[in-house]
């Protein structure tokens, strides 16, 4: 129904690295067992990739490592440039404009208003050279907020929102734990407000009582703010927690696509059934 | 009489790639239709297909063919079979719930978060949630400090009533519900029971799943026999 209000749309989005032949597109994918042109060796990352995101809806990507999921997640993001697709939002020219093709300025525009992002790696979504606070204030800062008192006071809030003790917005990320850091890189993401959040693997690598808090967290900013998410994850259990409807991925491409409890307990792919019985 | 829900010829079989395609037929070419303001029982023997008819209704399963009619406030008449997943989210948000047999229990979320948690998904605030939350399980005579720990640890009937209280505090249009009697003693049943009733009163149409003759006596409207997936009965009582 073209009339309710979508949030994303992503129309075949595709990202190929290396020298694609006429082939590429049809000798990989599920069928094939790779991403990799058997005839040119190029790598597809994603291929072919559509769905639409709701408001306040929350979207998993799950799939084995190396099947494409933080390639979707960062083309969306702006952090690669696409082969080819469009991504459209809402919110930008009344969902006109194939945010894809954008200048760079407009990219960051849309980046610092109307998107957050949260990598695996805290080392990637924040300057460890700043303080917490600092790195909130440049997400700020970005777009558009200069005044130094509101600055700070929105910062110590986010903190505060994500349980990082805001005695220590003065010190940098690296003298943190892997789970603070991880709530610092959130605060920042959410800090303007977007409509629109990407998590890409964000517990990986905590212990397990630490990712249990992050989760919870993430669950209670998602029904306080009522953000819609992509939450990008290779774990089952993140999936389940976290999101309404899922994709599945298996070399680029999407195998199998449904609300969450249905990928879970109706899985009608091979590759889907095998992931879930490994689960049991 | 409006309906409120119209199943046509639906049939649900499971094929297990991994298992060399291995099929199971559960359910074959069901036909019939829930009238507004009715509780249905669903009866049968375990593995008879009552489980996988309510999840092919909210789509938790996948039906194979047919069509699940559905008289819905916001779209109007709506094929649950062909509806896209925004649609099913859409109504499970504000007209169908589904109550499994056993409490999903979320992990460190209070006893009256759980419960309240329908309602702020349906749009009210924490506040008022948690006060409704905590009416329905002081009727539900839940021990009340057992309110503010977690579900986890519970026993079988405590986690029926969070289920119970978490499924019809919202008053949905139509609710699917799996059991809901099993592990509870007489006087609570009769208060499950009634709630149920009283939410018929107000508008819900039901599918109930019950083994207690009790419960189907003093609850249903019609009673539904599914055997070997194949509707065996609709007699009235
Ligand atoms: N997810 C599934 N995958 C494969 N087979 C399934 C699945 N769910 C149910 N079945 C099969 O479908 C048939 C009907 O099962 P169902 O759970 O609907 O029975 P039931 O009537 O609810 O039984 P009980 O009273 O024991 O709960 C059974 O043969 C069961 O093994
Ligand atoms: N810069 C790059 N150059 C070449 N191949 C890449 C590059 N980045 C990612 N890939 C390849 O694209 C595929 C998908 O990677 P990725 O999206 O990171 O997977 P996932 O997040 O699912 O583990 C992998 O085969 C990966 O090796
Ligand atoms: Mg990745
Ligand atoms: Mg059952």
């Amino acid at each position: 129904m073209e009339n309710r209000n979508w949030l994303l749309k992503v129309e075949g989005l595709t990202k190929i690295y290396g020298e694609p032949g006429k082939n590429t597109l049809h000798h990989t994918g599920p069928l094939y067992h790779t991403n990799q042109c058997p005839e040119t060796g190029a790598i597809v990352a994603c291929a072919d990739i559509n769905f639409t995101l709701y408001p306040g809806e929350v979207l998993g990507i799950v799939g084995e490592s190396g099947s494409g999921k933080s390639t979707v997640v960062k083309l969306l993001y702006f952090d690669f440039e696409a082969t080819s697709g469009n991504a459209w939002l809402n919110e930008y020219n009344h969902g006109k404009t194939n945010l894809l093709n954008e200048s760079n300025q407009r990219k960051r525009y849309l980046r610092h208003h109307k998107m957050g992002m949260v990598y695996q790696n805290p080392r990637d979504g924040l300057n460890f050279e700043f303080s917490s606070g600092g790195n909130i204030a440049e997400k700020l800062l970005m777009a558009g907020n200069f005044h130094v008192g509101n600055i700070r006071k929105r910062a110590s809030g986010l903190l505060t929102a994500t349980e990082v003790p805001v005695a220590r917005m003065d010190d940098t990320p690296l003298s943190f734990s892997g789970g603070m850091q991880q709530r610092v890189q959130i605060s920042k993401a959410i800090a303007n407000n977007p409509p629109l959040l990407f998590l890409d693997e964000v517990t990986t690598g905590l212990d397990v009582s630490v990712q249990a808090k992050v989760l919870d967290m993430i669950r209670r900013l998602q029904q306080e703010l009522n953000i819609a998410m992509i939450v990008v994850s290779h774990d089952l259990s993140v999936i389940r927690m976290l999101t309404d409807r899922t994709i599945v991925m298996k070399d680029g491409r999407i195998v199998e696509k449904g609300l969450t409890d249905q990928i879970l307990q109706d899985p009608q792919n091979t590759y889907t059934q095998l992931l879930v019985s490994s689960l049991l | 009489m409006t309906f409120a829900l119209k199943i046509k010829n639906l049939s649900k079989s499971f094929v297990m790639h991994i298992l060399n395609d291995k099929k199971i037929n559960a359910l074959f070419d069901l036909n019939f239709e829930i009238n507004k303001c009715e509780i249905v029982g669903l009866t049968g023997k375990s593995g008879s297909g009552k489980s996988t008819l309510i999840k092919c209704i909210y789509r938790t399963y996948l039906t194979t063919s047919g069509q699940i009619i559905y008289n819905s406030e916001k779209f109007g008449e709506i094929d649950l079979v062909t509806a896209d997943d925004n649609e099913v989210l859409t109504l499970r948000r504000s007209e169908i719930t589904y109550c499994s047999q056993f409490l999903k229990v979320i992990p460190r979320v209070s006893a009256v978060d759980v419960v309240g948690e329908s309602l702020v998904v349906r749009g009210s605030s924490w506040e008022f949630a948690r006060e409704r939350s905590r009416e329905y399980l002081s009727q539900l005579g839940l021990a009340e400090e057992l309110w503010d720990a977690y579900p986890s640890t519970f026993s079988g009937g405590e986690q029926q009533r969070i289920n119970v209280a978490r499924a019809i505090i919202a008053k949905p249009n139509f609710l699917l519900i799996d059991e809901p009697t099993a592990s509870l003693d007489q006087k609570t049943k009769d208060v499950v029971i009634d709630m149920i009733v009283q939410l018929k009163q107000e508008g819900t149409s039901v599918l109930c799943i019950s083994h207690d003759q009790y419960t189907i006596e003093k609850m249903t409207d019609r009673v539904i026999e599914l055997k070997e997936g194949k509707i065996v009965s609709v007699p009235i009582i």
